[in-house]
């Protein structure tokens, strides 16, 4: 976020927030009656072991003795704290569902799936090695991050903490980790067709400059067919997961570089065919949501056509043979699906999490051969 | 950001001391070929072929095998190292039950920071995890070579990338320094630049100095140009 004053859709994604129903896991419970869940709305710029000091008190009366060691699962898969909430939500729940019922686990720490992570000093190394690391892909060194003061630091990460942004954007943007070519402005308001039209309008002029851009791409892989996104069948495992920490390569080539771009970059075996003369004939077309959907994390989207997708995909991939058929269901960020024609630049600038990582959920179907 | 000069040679005037993906593929069969060659009674290495994305089937490749320029994601797979396989390993502590423990090594290419990441996990015969302090109790000179490392890199744990599960690694946020440092006191880089095949080779003798694993020196001299 290299400019100096926070955009409408940049307010918009730090003011998100998930509403949570957190249930104390039952192994844990050893008062009657059992305690509450307790409700807390998580920022999705946020991690979850920052909501400790807000949960612990609901339950800290029935825990058994102990020390706490605490982590958090969706329905049987133990969560990977260092993953922001709101991309959890958007990767792990197809459906959105209100409130995200999650539990909480105070002892027992599964070791053997979930890195170690020891409350808020944790999560802040883990950030800032997050923020050091994209600002190596942007800068090829590390050094302004490394270089900030520690009075800097503090504060770049209480605004985090607190959701502050103009207070983020004073120290972030003394980081000069801004990627240029975003000389729109979008005002965004309330009124979904008046975002439409200012997209299309800010497209001409939406160049980027060359250069690598931090992405995190997570790709959650369905051997089902599912006509809805509600019906996509739980993730019960990583393994299912495929996460995918690689930066997009911009090339400073005059043209336009789309999301769909850089979808396309990124997993390149989903558009087999590159010889194809129109970029939107290539993609699967994504609806966005209505405007309300920056607001938070909205399903609201319009339907897709899954059979359109599909067939589209699957004509790119007769010429060349695959021994499974993918299809790309569902692109989501900041809890939004975005068109696949939007500026790259526009979604990074105003999409991106303040580590300056852009977190991109996939549901890719893939489809088992035939044996005979 | 391009490093190869010509014939895969690296011009050391220019260069940031990182590589590309292929590169790496080119320097990891090199690494492979001699680490397999000369250390005959260390555990082999082997190429494995992580798919980036789920749906293309994975292939084992050979590790002197041509590579595609579509690699999807490879690593190198060392298993099955033994405290004995490391120097000062055979002063070692006894653990109480006698349990030998086991060491496994992958090398994994980081293409945010351009240049291989050592992972690592020690285990017990029965598969139990060791944690760190167990790992520096049984090779004591682990914490002595971190030490002297420790402007280069420490160790941290972090979910290895394939295998979604909590392994110790080397941090690759120094790497490119010292590989800058170690190739510009190369004796070829007069003679039209330092082979990217020697990448690996040069990256392992200060990463693996931390386990001080028994490496015969042949493995280090030098690749031919």
């Amino acid at each position: 976020m290299g400019s100096k004053t926070a955009t409408e859709a940049q307010k918009y994604v730090w003011e998100g927030a998930i509403p949570l129903q957190i249930h104390l896991h039952e192994s844990e419970v050893t008062t009657l009656p059992s305690p509450s869940p307790a409700l807390i709305l998580a920022p999705r710029i946020g991690y979850l072991p920052l909501l400790v000091p807000q949960i612990k008190p609901f339950f800290s009366s029935t825990l058994p003795p102990g020390s706490d060691t605490v982590w958090f699962e969706y329905q049987g898969l133990p969560l990977k704290w260092y993953i922001p909430t709101g991309v959890l939500y958007d990767l792990l729940c197809a459906e959105p569902e209100r409130p995200w019922n999650l539990t909480v686990h105070f002892r027992g720490y599964p070791g053997n799936i979930l890195t170690p992570c020891e409350g808020e000093d944790s999560v802040k190394w883990s950030f800032i090695n997050s923020l050091k690391e994209a600002a190596y892909i942007v800068n090829g060194n590390c050094k302004n991050v490394m270089n900030m003061s520690q009075s800097d630091q503090s504060e770049l990460w209480r605004s985090v903490l607190n959701g502050n942004l103009e207070a983020y954007i004073r120290v972030s943007s003394k980081l000069k980790l801004g990627l240029g070519g975003d000389d729109f402005s979008i005002k965004l308001n309330t009124s979904s067709l008046k975002y439409r039209q200012s997209a299309a309008d800010a497209e001409a002029s939406a160049t980027i400059k060359a250069g690598r851009i931090p992405i995190r791409l997570y790709v959650r892989r369905v051997n089902e067919d599912f006509d809805d996104v509600e019906d996509a069948p739980l993730v019960d495992n990583w393994d299912k997961v495929s996460y995918i920490n690689h930066p997009v390569e911009i090339h400073d080539n005059g043209k336009c570089f789309t999301l769909g771009d850089a979808v396309k970059a990124l997993l390149p075996e989903l558009f087999p065919d590159k010889s194809l003369p129109n970029d939107s004939m290539s993609l699967p077309q994504v609806e966005d949501g209505e405007g309300s959907a920056l607001e938070e994390a909205s399903d609201t989207g319009s339907a897709r056509s899954p059979e359109d997708t599909g067939e589209l995909v699957r004509e790119c991939q007769d010429s060349c043979s695959l021994s499974e058929t993918a299809d790309v269901k569902l692109i989501r960020i900041q809890g939004i699906e975005p068109k696949l024609e939007i500026p790259f630049a526009w979604v990074v600038n105003n999409l991106m999490n303040p580590e300056h990582f852009l977190h991109i959920s996939v549901y890719v179907r893939v489809q088992e051969p035939i044996t005979v | 950001m391009t490093t190869l000069s010509n014939q895969g040679k690296i011009d050391i005037s220019c260069w940031d001391g990182t590589i590309s993906q292929h590169e790496f593929h080119t320097a990891a069969s090199a690494f492979a070929e001699r680490w397999n060659k000369f250390n005959a009674a260390l555990p082999q290495c082997s190429w494995v072929a992580r798919p980036k994305s789920p749906y293309l089937s994975s292939t084992s490749k050979e590790s002197c095998g041509g590579g595609d320029d579509k690699e999807g994601e490879e690593e190198l797979s060392c298993s099955r190292f033994q405290e004995d396989d490391f120097i000062d390993g055979a002063t070692m502590l006894q653990n109480h039950d006698d349990a030998s423990h086991h060491y496994d090594f992958h090398v994994v290419y980081n293409a945010s920071y351009r240049v291989p990441v050592l992972y690592f996990r020690a285990y017990c015969s029965d598969g139990r995890t060791l944690v760190l302090d167990d790992v520096e109790k049984s090779i004591p000179a682990i914490s002595a070579k971190l030490l002297m490392l420790s402007k280069w890199t420490f160790i941290t744990q972090e979910d290895h990338p394939y295998l979604n599960c909590p392994w110790y690694t080397l941090h690759p946020c120094g790497t490119s320094e010292w590989m800058k440092m170690l190739f510009s006191y190369e004796p070829a880089v007069d003679h039209g630049g330092v082979a990217v095949a020697k990448y690996l080779v040069s990256w392992f003798s200060v990463a693996g100095q931390v386990f001080g694993l028994k490496i015969p020196f042949e493995m280090l001299s030098s690749i031919g140009n």
